[in-house]
């Protein structure tokens, strides 16, 4: 492959059992076109430095793993371009505001204990029906998009990372467990804001966040945990007040013998033979 | 190592984190602008009350206090606390609207490339500001052009 450009690469490294402090080594990388960063750190494992670790797995983006600090700016080191940073030192760290495991693998512990905070489920007010389905749940197109943009997000912990309120407050619930909150609450068969509001409605909740826009700007899914949290807030008001969604107004169940019916009503004619 | 209790590194980035707004939006900028002014209102409320305690120590005490804070240092620093206050009440506006959810668009399905609700209450933000700016501008040439 061409090599457009030599980069220095500074990574932050730290070993919890042969170092007392972390420290920062260089690297000089060949770096191609369309190379990215995940690409440069394997590069430098196998050729300059066996030892250094880090956590990765799909290389395209969908897994979460390789969240990084690069250039000060949290991201997925899968999807970025290293000529694409217009830099001739690339500085590479973990994640902020999680505790490190070791060079540029993140604790995302924190990350998941919040999230479970959070009861990311669907919370229905007919419990047998949610443990005894007696048919399927009623959801139009409409109701399906008040949320489905918040299901893409891959819990890399990027968004916590970019967090100027998590950066100073340890207990903020943070950008993706609050997103996670609305986006379970907005979906038509839930009915659990009034529930959730002990962890989301207090003190270190949905209220700390004042729209910093950095976790939709930095998210690499495209999620917009801000206006999931904005949309949280109107949530709780509304529920505060008495006007919030009511159980009577979750989805229906469609009986499993209606739903049979309306598909062999849309079903192509059977094939005859020729 | 020293002993055998592993170290450990916390990447929390405290303040620093909260102060450097680095390659973020406009938003990031105005967040870190909101508590700074914020904190200089306090701090001026704090400063205020114990300045008109002066007055407890009499008359001409409190005309000689009167007297410094009419001089071009102390005009300046009213000027700037009039601008925190007026950036203060602008940009608290415009929270108060996006965090009701306004402004902000409806959920759509994330296609690259993303616009993000930042972006599309830009306009908002944008107005604010410029409201800001001629709000601080007629305050200032009323105070220093009476």
């Amino acid at each position: 492959m061409l090599v457009a450009k030599t980069i220095t690469f500074r990574i932050r490294r730290f070993d919890p059992e042969t170092d007392s402090a972390p420290h920062w080594d260089s690297y000089a990388v060949n770096v191609f076109e369309g190379m990215t960063v995940l690409e440069a750190l394997h590069q430098i494992k196998a050729e300059q430095e066996p030892s250094l670790a880090w956590r990765s797995s799909c290389r395209m983006g969908v897994c979460g793993s390789c969240g990084m600090f690069v250039n000060q700016f949290p991201q997925l080191a899968c999807q970025t371009q290293v000529l694409h940073l217009e830099a001739d030192i690339v500085s590479v760290e973990p994640l902020p505001n999680y505790p490190n495991v070791k060079d540029l693998v993140p604790d995302l512990q924190p990350l998941v204990e919040k999230h479970a905070e959070v009861k990311p489920y669907i919370i229905h007010p007919d419990l047998k029906e949610m443990r005894e389905p007696s048919g399927e749940f009623l959801q139009t197109p409409a109701e399906r998009e008040a949320f489905s943009q918040f299901t893409y997000c891959i819990k890399c912990g990027v968004c916590l990372a970019a967090c100027p309120t998590a950066a100073t407050d340890p207990a903020f619930l943070g950008p993706q467990a609050l997103t996670q909150a609305y986006r379970y609450s907005a979906d038509n068969r839930d009915s659990g804001v009034h529930s959730r509001r002990d962890s989301v409605g207090a003190f270190h909740g949905a209220y700390q966040c004042h729209m910093a826009g950095a976790c939709s700007h930095a998210c690499p899914k495209g999620v917009d945990p801000a206006l999931a949290i904005q949309l949280l807030k109107r949530a709780l008001v509304l529920d505060n007040f008495g006007f919030g969604k009511k159980e009577s107004q979750s989805a229906k169940v469609a009986p499993l013998a209606d739903v049979v019916k309306e598909l062999e009503e849309f079903a192509p004619p059977p094939r005859t033979a020729e | 190592m020293t002993n055998n209790k592993p170290a450990v590194d916390n990447r929390r980035l405290g303040l620093r984190g909260w102060v450097y707004a680095g390659k973020y939006t406009f938003e990031r900028y105005l967040y870190l602008g909101h508590r700074l002014s914020g904190l200089g209102l306090i701090a001026y409320m704090v400063l205020h009350i114990l300045e008109t305690a002066n007055r407890m120590r009499g008359e001409q005490a409190w005309a000689e206090l009167m007297a410094v804070f009419a001089s071009p240092p102390f005009k300046v620093i009213e000027y700037l606390l009039f601008a925190a206050a007026v950036f203060h009440a602008m940009n608290g506006i415009r929270l108060m609207l996006v965090e009701l959810g306004f402004f902000l668009g409806k959920p759509q399905e994330p296609v690259y490339p993303y616009k993000s609700s930042v972006l599309k209450h830009r306009p908002l933000t944008y107005l604010v500001m410029i409201l800001a700016g001629l709000l601080m501008a007629l305050g200032g040439s009323s105070l220093f052009f009476p």
